[in-house]
């Protein structure tokens, strides 16, 4: 399947805070600007797989979007991977597609936390509540602390993930925090749940992206303008809970993108760009090892030295990620890799060939991975 | 929210496989766990089947209140009215001796940016909200 299915069109909303929008709305809005993008009528799409609103479970959901689109799919889903879900339906879409299931997939998200409700961020997870272990950047935190324990991993390692997306925010148009952030001003900035701070945290965005998924052959078919190769994608979820891990410093995106390479015929050598999922910092710091980027606890000098900035090794989250430029989940990160294979992305790595994309969900619990490149 | 009603929210809810760990907490500031009579797997919290095995064959035995530290954060802001005027305070993972691991505080340091991974604790069982709440302190 390697090159065989490709991301044929994407479309966003804007992103920030969007007051009065439905995530229906915004589905609709990614949908009609990724339809535009492929060049394609809303007919031909035939499979509609949609991530639920990470604030508000709906069941049917998938067919309330599909109801709006004004479709009757032959595939049509939500898919709960949590923040792995927009590269895992990507995955399920070409898988779908080879084996006769439905021709042409489109592949949605939107929600509406910053205006609406963030109660989902301040939860406690049972029996947790009575020893105040709340929000969601705590089980990160958690993590966080112990790698910095295991591998001698800094505040300023840490700080350096966050430099590094917001530079690149700051020079993106669409990005909803545009403010660079030196180490020095990552450390003075008071302790939030330790040892995070805020800047190690993602924004709480309104929005909605969307891509679309069909073959090479059919985007030819359909004069697709500019086709991204999907060259391969894999998954890995660790199970246990945060308090329950046996080690809590590596995870099954190990495994996602062994998986992915091995599809793809690559090793991490040979990647030019990568969008690696920073819902917090130590998330990005821990995949860049757990992909093979740099060996086990040395994401924190890897990062430091600069490799992850524009010019550097590795850059990473050209568009700003999470931290800069929304903090929805994972599908913004396929766009800025689509844009980069197309040679169209606003901070556009120069020659760039292939890009690896990490999602991930629930705390470090669900990671996919898609490598993209050249139809 | 009056004070009772959330000190009664924090409380983990009425659950028949749960119910026994907090009231030997209560009754006798016993730290239990399950363990499985067949393979001898131990665990925590409460669930019906072991989770290496799958049978549900199993029995409670009281820890010995030995751990180790595997991690902690340090809340400098709330997430949760309840509590506001504790802050700063310390929300840990730790690991029994006997095996299982669980959330916990630790309490009884002044500062705990000081904490090191690993650390050998002793349990402390607290009466608050309303119930016996299982924390720790360094050794």
């Amino acid at each position: 399947m390697r090159g065989k299915y490709v991301i044929a069109g994407i479309g966003n909303t804007a992103f920030g805070g969007l007051p009065g929008r439905s995530t229906i709305s915004l589905n609709v809005e990614a949908v009609r600007n990724a339809l535009a993008d492929a060049g394609i009528d809303k007919d031909v799409i035939d499979a509609v797989m949609v991530k639920y609103p990470t604030s508000r479970f709906e069941s049917m959901y998938a067919m309330k979007v599909a109801e709006a689109l004004g479709l009757m799919p032959r595939i049509n889903c939500v898919v709960d991977q949590a923040g792995a879900s927009n590269a895992g339906m990507i995955a399920y879409a070409a898988m779908a597609i080879e084996h006769g299931q439905c021709d042409v997939a489109v592949v949605c998200f939107a929600d509406n936390p910053k205006t609406g409700s963030r109660a989902a961020y301040s939860r406690s997870r049972d029996p947790n509540a009575v020893f105040g272990w709340f929000g969601t950047p705590a089980a990160y935190a958690m993590i966080a602390r112990r790698h910095m324990g295991e591998y001698g991993t800094t505040h300023a390692h840490l700080g350096a993930i966050a430099k590094a997306c917001r530079r690149h925010g700051a020079e993106n148009p669409h990005a909803q925090l545009r403010k660079p952030l030196s180490i020095e001003e990552y450390l003075d900035h008071p302790l939030m749940v330790a040892p995070f701070r805020r800047d190690d945290c993602a924004l709480v965005t309104d929005g909605g992206a969307a891509v679309v998924v069909m073959s090479l052959e059919r985007a030819r078919q359909l004069k697709v303008r500019a086709p991204v190769a999907i060259l391969g994608f894999g998954q890995g979820h660790t199970a246990w809970d945060v308090a329950l891990r046996p080690d809590m410093t590596s995870t099954m995106q190990k495994v996602s993108a062994a998986t992915a390479f091995k599809m793809a015929g690559l090793t991490p050598r040979d990647i030019n760009v990568a969008q690696i999922y920073d819902c917090f910092t130590i998330t990005a710091l821990m995949t860049l090892e757990d992909y093979g980027f740099c060996k086990k606890g040395q994401g924190g000098p890897f990062a430091a030295e600069g490799a992850l900035e524009i010019g550097g090794a590795l850059p990473m989250n050209t568009a700003g990620g999470l931290l800069s430029e929304t903090g929805m989940p994972g599908l913004q990160l396929v766009l800025e890799g689509v844009r980069q294979m197309r040679g169209e992305a606003n901070l556009q790595v120069p020659h760039a060939k292939t890009c690896v994309v990490s999602n991930q969900g629930g705390v470090m619990h669900t990671h996919s991975t898609l490598i993209l490149g050249q139809p | 929210m009056a004070a009772a009603d959330a000190a009664a929210a924090l409380r983990p809810p009425a659950d028949p496989l749960s119910d026994p760990f907090w009231e030997a907490l209560r009754t006798s500031g016993d730290l239990t766990f399950q363990k499985c009579r067949h393979c001898g797997n131990s665990w925590l919290p409460a669930r019906s089947e072991c989770p290496r095995c799958l049978r549900a064959d199993w029995g409670r035995e009281t820890a010995s209140g030995a751990a180790k530290l595997i991690s902690w954060i340090v809340y400098h802001r709330t997430f949760n009215d309840a509590f506001a005027d504790r802050l700063p305070y310390t929300v840990a993972v730790v690991e029994l001796t006997e095996g299982p691991r669980m959330a916990s505080n630790i309490v009884g340091v002044a500062d705990p940016e000081t904490l090191r991974i690993d650390q050998p604790l002793k349990l402390v069982v607290e009466r608050d909200f309303g119930t016996a709440v299982p924390r720790f302190t360094p050794v």
